[in-house]
């Protein structure tokens, strides 16, 4: 939590501030008693009308400078809070942007998501509650015990012994329920975990008849969490009528004391009457510092969490190079090129050679988890090689700056998101400033031209958060436009035509042949017949390759891409051709 | 309008009361012991006015009237703090036993809730509704009350004591608390509308993240993290803007109403000394009134919170006896009988069904399966293929016809027997969080060691749980984290492998299994069909061509059923399918 405190810097006076009023609203109310003390003493003893309206006038404006120091204090406290949080929320947001995608992967965007919002709300609750209350409920409490002692010494021992005492109670209780209500928590989240299954998995619970066991499973989570939250309560319970003891208690002392000094003449009548309400001040206060504690650690929580975050520094090491071609050297080359990923034992690639010129197609094929698309994301270094070098034009890929390296690539991920946006808008992420008939050229090498003609208003058609309004094949189209309109030297659709259907995916890489820049392509499926016709295929099997060559030569000779393309195109069908 | 809103928020109340009335006698006890530890703590000040009064000055004390008071405050105290805490007990009791129960309730109606509105309705509001709605109930509603009653109480009770001892301050008082309730009522309805503009550009801030955050591979792929965090600072900026607002406006309500209590405080005080020395008055009496000048403000301060903590509960009571009261689905009749000895035989006839009535999907839908036959169903993805599994399982009862299996109709049988009789394996696929073990076991939690092994063999998971460090025992989230959507899908086949059940309900896999492990699956599928019917939901040309019947569909609708050869000759839509399908195109080839 500490490093976030220098996102306040900015607000380095309202910090300083915030506080700073807030005590001297707290002064001012504590002099309040010992006004009304003054009110019983001089102004009743002596019958003095005139003095009684002073001290009364004295009060109000006591309450009046007191309102403004406070609404002062609130004012500051709030910007300081609220400036606070914007600028923490702006560092997370462009430090997370920095994130490579292994960072991504062992981190995950839901825990990101959360710690952007609600996390983040919850520490600018916490940063100004503690500039409102922080200082002024101590300072209340040991302010009250201050003045007692002004009023009287030896009366003011009843508040030394009654601040510990109460103490101790009200942080002995947190200190012990706020575990218990953790666990309370974990009880709850099981309880929705159920909950949830049982309307996701509905189906399938249905289908094998799972309802009276699920039944069982919730009512003995719930009973649980039930009795949790009751031993708590049982606990928390104890808070206010031990406070009330002690304070009551305190009060008796206080009586007892004041009656011997008072016959002594030692105090006034008022005096007593002032110690008594300096007491009623203290519970008052502790029992806000209380409350303000249990905000404060959730906020603490929470900031230590965003905290780890920030100190996740992106993994990467940028070099110095600029695209430069080579025409000596092969364009793109792998060298032995294993990689692991993180946290995983196993290496995901092995051993990888092979060299891609300049305008080549290049077919991926292989099973699930065989390391296609780790393959791929090798060139724009999404993640780098343990082992081996991949080198284009001649230079490892590490050496180049990277934005300069994957300004030249353009890539169709897997998952084919949009942002909500027009097309148009969609489009040009791949080339902020592409003209109308740069992007038309994308969309009819993409195979998209046609639908979005039929789409209303074209290219200025909305598309909603994460593409909802348009079908898995149109997103996927658009996501290869937008990788086309850049005019990338090395483009790689990473089996980004699974869900076109075999007509539009042969017209798309057909298309893709004629365009007249010389554009090297990567081509990853499952299905034969989209790399069948590529300069060269490279076939994977559990990170290793299998077969290298064109369709013809594996045909022959890899019983690895027979079996897939045997499966695919039964003999029978092949006969036909 | 407004008389409808409240006839609902009490029947809502209502509602309530009745699940409260196995805990009445907790509300009893808890009322008793609220009124009893209100009227002693009120009774305190009084008091130690009292003792005031006896410590008059220096040689003028009254020792025996002050001991009588402390034996008496003590004695209060005792009684009160004892009086609060069985109080608390009460009400935790009462809080979270009626929260269970209602979880309770709202669970049982989610398991026989029909699929309908379980597919209607986005999961996450329905948990929500189960999880947070009751607690902020919970909180709202039990806490509220209880606010309000010994709130209530409170005020009474100090304007009683007030009374009893000055009339005239008491005037006083009374006039200038409902001060502080006004200023603090103008304050929230002001700083609402900042409220509502914070959490508008929130909601607004949180979409941008999570679409950002959610595809940050996409941005940084495209290198656009300039131009988002823009966009991203834009919004930022109006955010900081309004909360400040709506936290500063906020946050004046609490200065506001303790200086309506000062000058309350100060009121008595004028009044007060001015009543001493007109005689009217001792000066103990004037401490008391003080202290219950500040007592009795407290209340109007929290009941203004109250009354919104309410609404907000009653609203969120609403949601939850929406989904409690819910129409479940039609439960089994009382003659519904059990299938047993299943062939597989299955017969549908002038079926019609439709999701929404202004929608037709399925008419005069006939079909005869004799066991062991394979009906597949072909068509373009989105064509409404997971319709007909809703009708074969009863997920969702057809409008009219009858399915009938083994010459018995599906309606009259128990859904139970009914959906043991087919295994079903979905390409979307689910997993319980839990074991792999638990996972495979979830249809037969009594199955032995061997047979799960057995069933994970033939399904061609083993090898690749083995090699897991936990193995069966591994520990996997309801998103199937750690596992590819091959592997998931895997161990969604284990599960129905270890059970055989007579028939079966297939969603052939698409791209998700890579060629070999899904020709692996293929031959297991064909142990595992041999003599059971199957209805396989096909993308593959090989199982097309060896279905007895082909059920096409499109737009929802089952637009032509036969063998593949006469659908060919039929030169329909089936043909156009399986040309663009699974016929390559000539230009593909070299």
């Amino acid at each position: 939590m500490k490093s976030l405190l220098i996102y306040l810097k900015d607000y380095k006076k309202e910090t300083v501030l915030a506080p700073l009023f807030k005590l001297l609203e707290a002064s001012f109310e504590l002099i309040v008693p010992l006004v009304m003390a003054a009110v019983i003493d001089v102004g009743i003893e002596n019958r003095d009308r005139p003095y009684i309206l002073k001290m009364c006038l004295i009060l109000i404006a006591l309450g009046g400078i007191g309102l403004i120091c406070s609404i002062t204090a609130q004012y500051f406290a709030a910007k300081a809070a609220t400036g606070f949080a914007a600028k923490l929320r702006h560092e997370l947001f462009w430090h997370i942007q920095k994130f490579t995608f292994t960072q991504m992967d062992t981190i995950g965007s839901a825990t990101l998501i959360t710690r952007m919002t609600s996390d983040i709300n919850q520490v600018q609750a916490g940063v100004n509650l503690v500039l409102r209350l922080f200082l002024r409920s101590p300072f209340i409490v040991f302010g009250a015990m201050v003045m007692a002692f002004v009023v009287d010494v030896k009366a003011a021992f009843v508040f030394v012994v009654v601040i510990p005492l109460l103490s101790i109670v009200v942080f002995g209780i947190m200190l012990i329920t706020m575990p218990l209500y953790k666990k309370v928590q974990a009880n709850l989240d099981r309880v929705l975990l159920v909950t949830r299954e049982n309307l996701t998995g509905a189906r399938v619970l249905r289908a094998f008849n799972k309802e009276e066991s699920e039944k069982k499973r919730f009512l003995s989570g719930n009973q649980i969490l039930t009795d949790a939250q009751k031993y708590v309560g049982r606990i928390a319970g104890l808070m206010n009528p031990l406070t009330y003891i002690i304070v009551n208690a305190g009060t008796i002392l206080l009586l007892y004391t004041g009656a011997v000094r008072v016959d002594k003449g030692i105090l006034t009548q008022g005096e007593v009457v002032a110690l008594v309400n300096y007491m009623s001040q203290i519970l008052v206060e502790l029992v806000k510092l209380a409350n303000l504690i249990i905000t404060v650690t959730k906020a603490i929580a929470c900031g230590n969490r965003i905290e780890k975050i920030l100190e996740e520094k992106p993994d990467r090491k940028d070099g110095k190079w600029k695209w430069e071609e080579n025409e000596e050297t092969p364009f793109i080359e792998f060298k032995h090129v294993s990689l692991v990923y993180d946290g995983n034992g196993a290496e995901s690639l092995e051993d990888i050679t092979f060299t891609a010129k300049k305008g080549d197609i290049i077919g991926i094929i292989g099973g699930t988890g065989s390391g296609k698309s780790s393959l791929v994301n090798l060139i724009p270094r999404f993640y780098d090689a343990t082992k081996g070098e991949v080198r284009i034009n001649g230079k490892d890929v590490k050496e180049y700056e990277t934005e300069s390296l994957r300004a030249r690539i353009g890539v169709v991920p897997q998952k084919a998101a949009l942002f909500k946006g027009t097309i148009a808008e969609n489009i040009r992420w791949g080339k902020a400033d592409a003209t109308e008939e740069e992007i038309a050229e994308a969309l009819e090498t993409a195979q998209a031209a046609e639908f979005v003609e039929k789409k209303e208003g074209k290219l200025s058609y909305n598309i909603e958060q994460n593409g909802r309004n348009l079908s898995g094949g149109q997103r996927q189209r658009l996501t290869i436009a937008r990788a086309l309109v850049r005019k990338p030297e090395i483009l790689i659709l990473d089996d980004s035509a699974s869900a076109l259907d075999f007509a539009t995916d042969a017209a798309l890489r057909k298309a893709l042949r004629a365009r007249k820049e010389k554009m090297t392509v990567f081509i990853v499926s499952q299905r034969a017949a989209s790399v069948q016709d590529a300069d060269q295929i490279i076939v994977l099997d559990d990170g290793e390759i299998v077969g290298k060559g064109t369709h013809k030569e594996l045909l022959l000779n890899c019983p690895a891409y027979q079996e897939i393309y045997y499966s695919q195109f039964p003999k029978e069908a092949e006969n036909g051709r | 309008m407004e008389d409808k809103k409240k006839v609902k928020q009490t029947e809502i109340l209502k509602k309530v009361f009745r699940r409260l009335g196995k805990y009445r006698i907790f509300l009893v006890f808890s009322i008793l012991l609220a009124s009893l530890s209100v009227a002693l703590t009120l009774y305190v000040p009084k008091l130690i006015g009292h003792a005031v009064d006896y410590i008059i000055g220096a040689g003028a004390v009254n020792f025996a009237g002050v001991y009588k008071v402390m034996i008496s405050i003590g004695v209060c105290t005792l009684v009160t703090a004892f009086a609060q805490w069985i109080m608390n007990i009460c009400n935790n009791k009462m809080t979270y036993q009626i929260v269970r129960d209602i979880r309770n309730e709202a669970f049982q109606k989610i398991e026989i809730l029909p699929l309908k509105y379980i597919d209607t309705h986005p999961h996450g509001e329905l948990v929500s509704r189960v999880i947070a709605d009751v607690d902020q109930f919970a909180d709202g509603l039990l806490m509220g009350f209880t606010q309000l009653f010994t709130g209530a109480a409170t005020i009474l009770g100090t304007f009683c004591f007030m009374l009893s001892v000055n009339v005239k301050i008491t005037f006083v008082v009374v006039l200038i608390t409902p001060v502080s309730f006004f200023v603090a009522n103008f304050i929230a309805k002001h700083t609402f509308a900042m409220f509502k503009l914070q959490s508008e550009t929130r909601g607004e801030q949180t979409g941008l993240i999570d679409e950002m955050i959610g595809n940050q591979k996409v941005v940084q792929t495209f290198g656009r993290k300039e131009e988002v965090t823009e966009r991203f600072d834009e919004i930022n900026k109006r955010l900081q803007k309004y909360s400040l607002r709506a936290t500063f406006f906020s946050s004046i309500t609490n200065p506001a109403t303790r200086f309506v209590n000062s000058l309350v405080y100060t009121g008595v005080g004028i009044t007060g000394a001015f009543s001493v020395l007109g005689g009217g008055l001792s000066v103990g009496q004037l401490t008391s009134f003080l202290s219950y000048a500040n007592q009795y403000t407290k209340p109007f301060n929290e009941i203004s919170g109250v009354v919104t903590e309410l609404q907000n509960a009653v609203a969120c009571a609403q949601r939850i006896f929406e989904l409690i009261e819910e129409e479940p689905e039609i439960p089994d009749g009382e003659s519904a009988v059990c299938l047993k000895n299943i062939k597989g035989k299955v017969q549908a006839e002038h079926v019609y069904f439709s999701y929404l009535p202004e929608q037709k999907l399925i008419e005069d839908f006939n079909l005869e399966v004799v066991p062991g036959q394979k009906i597949a169903v072909v068509g373009p993805t989105g064509c409404g293929k997971t319709t007909l599994i809703n009708l074969l399982m009863r997920f969702y009862d057809i409008d009219s016809g009858s399915i009938r299996v083994e010459g018995l109709d599906i309606r009259q049988v128990t859904r139970q027997s009914l959906r043991a009789g087919y295994g079903m394996v979905l390409q979307d696929t689910w997993l319980k969080t839990g074991t792999i073990r638990e996972n495979i076991m979830l249809g037969k939690p009594d199955a032995t060691e061997e047979e799960v092994i057995a069933a994970a063999k033939a399904s061609h998971i083993h090898s690749f749980i083995r090699r897991l460090p936990k193995g069966y025992e591994t520990w996997i989230t309801e998103d199937g984290s750690g596992l590819s959507q091959g592997q998931k899908q895997l161990l969604c086949i284990a599960r129905v492998m270890l059970l055989r059940p007579p028939m079966l309900i297939l969603d052939e896999a698409t791209s998700s299994i890579d060629t070999r492990t899904e020709m692996k699956i293929q031959e297991a599928f064909a142990k595992l069909m041999e003599g059971r019917t199957t209805f396989i939901v096909a993308h593959r040309l090989s199982t097309i061509r060896e279905a007895d019947v082909i059920l096409v569909m499109k737009d929802g609708k089952i637009v032509e059923q036969g063998r593949h050869e006469s659908l060919l000759k039929q030169n329909g839509f089936y043909k156009h399918l399986y040309e663009s399908q699974f016929v390559k195109n000539e230009s593909a080839g070299n």
